[in-house]
């Protein structure tokens, strides 16, 4: 990078060079955005990532299969139920085992929380990098509650390190269901609330309608996947299109009704900032949902499957993905017969989505790439894992 | 369509370069010459009734015993909701291979990963750069012969084991009687 910024002063060019992060607090972790402006237009922003990297994929060589899950949390650790639902279902794709259908029914429970607790985080740190300060605070508020109910129910309020292979780590607790359908009570009535508060804020809107515009090809050409591809009006979700875990089982999809928001120009363009944020809050109301449908009809039973004490699949390899928070979440796993993977590779949404940030950073105010970035829901440690 | 039926349409195009289906358990893949590559991907792309829109992901694989690196494709068609893993194998010595990036934007970032942890270079990308380690680090950390070089810049990546390095502070605590 360094380099890179000697070069474009040498060449004696009038615009400015900044750098954007990677402290910048509307970036979304350590990132760091090489801006070349003329004003307060862009010509364009050159993202540098790499700070979080950590090399999980190396680790995942060295560790063992089951020891691998709490790292998983580390991938994306504002929605860690995802990567240890993903590494789940990879290995038990791998060994040929089955988790139980309680289990399955738990993860998907988990996950969904999940999802509504990341969406949250997301739609309120987006209206706080637009200028909107209240709004984070709420989200955030209501965050809370589901980390306490995740808590309830592992332990751990962040890195839950919840799933295993072949099942999951605890059984429900007692009354925490009713405790959970309280929550949903109050946050059905606070989704409602958040819209009049912000989502159809007019100021709000202005900001976000027509900026950014990611079309259905261009989405699906640079990878995109999850809310920032629906965004973009293609109806894909892998829950309903590739089903996987609970998804897969008939009793789940007959008790659950899946419905998948997409993005079709609410105020602007198909494809806007605005579509990729209120697909997200359109999802949230969704996994409230769900949540509550399954716990309705979650059957009993055991929570983990037999699993030799020494997983040692045969050798082979699995591509296994789960819908994240944050788009297609997969987990490429190669195995050479031992009780260590050959070769971990997580694709994530966040790394394809940052990719798409230098092509459409072209012409954008300075402002309107804080709103790009922030509609693009990046986090850095799934960016750099 | 199945990745049999992909591959068999594919062989019948191309001949000899494409491999047979490799026999595994679980999901299945095949190779595909490194001279042919770049034909492929545009048919795999462009005929109406593969149309692999979507580049899912590129990684790589590292196999010193046989001496190759294996890039792999994780291509998806949204309009027919099918997909097919591709490999295509490179000299370990000297890998490389022409871009991708002409057939599938999403390339431009994977194949700057896999030329960052593996070091294949990809001929004719238009921004070959490491993206997630430092632009001077040196090796390639996913390849199995990988060596730690022991810091980087006088950082160190070494740790002494923090109970030896506890009892060491004890023991200098007792010998200078502090409380």
């Amino acid at each position: 990078m360094e380099k890179l910024i000697l070069r474009k002063i040498e060449a004696g060019r009038e615009e400015m060079i900044l750098n954007f992060g990677p402290q910048h607090p509307s970036t979304h972790g350590v990132i760091n955005l090489l801006v070349e402006t003329d004003g307060e237009v862009l010509r364009r922003a050159i993202p540098d990532v790499g700070y979080l990297h950590r090399g999980l994929e190396k680790i995942g060589e060295q560790v063992g299969y089951p020891g691998f899950m709490p790292f998983t949390d580390r991938i994306d650790y504002v929605a860690a139920m995802f990567p240890n639902e993903g590494w789940a279902t990879a290995v038990e794709r791998l060994l040929g085992i089955e988790a139980p259908p309680r289990a399955q029914w738990l993860r998907a429970i988990s996950c969904e929380l999940c999802r509504i607790a990341s969406h949250l985080v997301s739609v309120g740190t987006m209206a706080m990098d637009i200028g909107a300060f209240t709004p984070m605070l709420h989200g955030i508020r209501e965050r809370e509650k589901v980390n306490d109910l995740l808590e309830a129910l592992c332990g751990a309020r962040l890195t839950y390190n919840y799933h295993r292979i072949g099942g999951v780590a605890f059984d429900l607790p007692e009354g925490w269901r009713d405790e959970c359908l309280r929550f949903l009570d109050h946050f059905d009535a606070f989704l409602s609330e958040f819209d009049r508060l912000i989502s159809w804020n007019e100021l709000y809107v202005r900001r976000l309608a027509g900026i950014a515009v990611v079309s259905r090809e261009q989405a699906i050409s640079f990878g995109l996947s999850g809310p920032n591809l629906r965004g973009s009006g293609v109806d894909f979700d892998l829950r309903r299109d590739m089903p996987y875990g609970s998804w897969a089982l008939p009793d789940f999809t007959k008790a659950v009704r899946l419905e998948v928001p997409v993005g079709k120009g609410f105020v602007g363009k198909t494809g806007d900032c605005f579509d990729r944020y209120y697909v997200r809050c359109l999802e949230m109301k969704v996994s409230a949902r769900l949540v509550r449908e399954a716990l309705a009809s979650i059957p009993e039973g055991e929570i983990a499957a037999k699993v030799p004490r020494k997983v040692k699949p045969e050798p082979g390899e699995v591509m296994s993905r789960i819908e994240s928070a944050r788009g297609e979440m997969a987990f490429y796993v190669v195995s050479d017969g031992t009780d260590k993977a050959y070769r971990v590779r997580v694709r994530t949404g966040s790394f394809t989505g940052m990719g798409i940030v230098e092509e459409l950073s072209r012409g954008l105010m300075l402002a309107d790439l804080v709103a790009l970035i922030a509609s693009l829901d990046v986090v850095a440690p799934e960016i750099d894992r | 369509m199945t990745p049999q039926e992909i591959q068999t349409r594919l062989r019948g195009r191309f001949g000899e370069a494409v491999g047979p289906m490799a026999d595994t358990r679980r999901d299945p893949f095949f190779t595909v010459g490194k001279g042919a590559l770049l034909e492929v991907a545009a048919f795999l792309r462009d005929e109406p009734d593969l149309a692999m829109d979507a580049l899912e992901d590129e990684t790589a694989l590292d196999w010193p015993q046989r001496n190759v690196l294996e890039v792999v494709l994780h291509l998806f068609s949204f309009t027919h909701r099918h997909g097919v893993t591709v490999k295509v194998e490179v000299d370990r010595a000297a890998p490389s291979l022409p871009t991708l990036t002409g057939v599938w934007r999403a390339a431009e970032w994977f194949e700057r990963e896999v030329y960052d942890l593996f070091g294949v270079s990809f001929e004719g990308h238009p921004d070959l750069r490491r993206i997630l380690l430092p632009d001077d680090w040196e090796g390639h950390p996913l390849r199995k012969d990988y060596r730690e070089a022991g810091g980087w810049h006088g950082i160190s990546n070494e740790r002494e084991n923090p109970l030896v390095e506890l009892r060491r502070l004890d023991q200098k605590r007792r010998q200078e009687n502090l409380p």
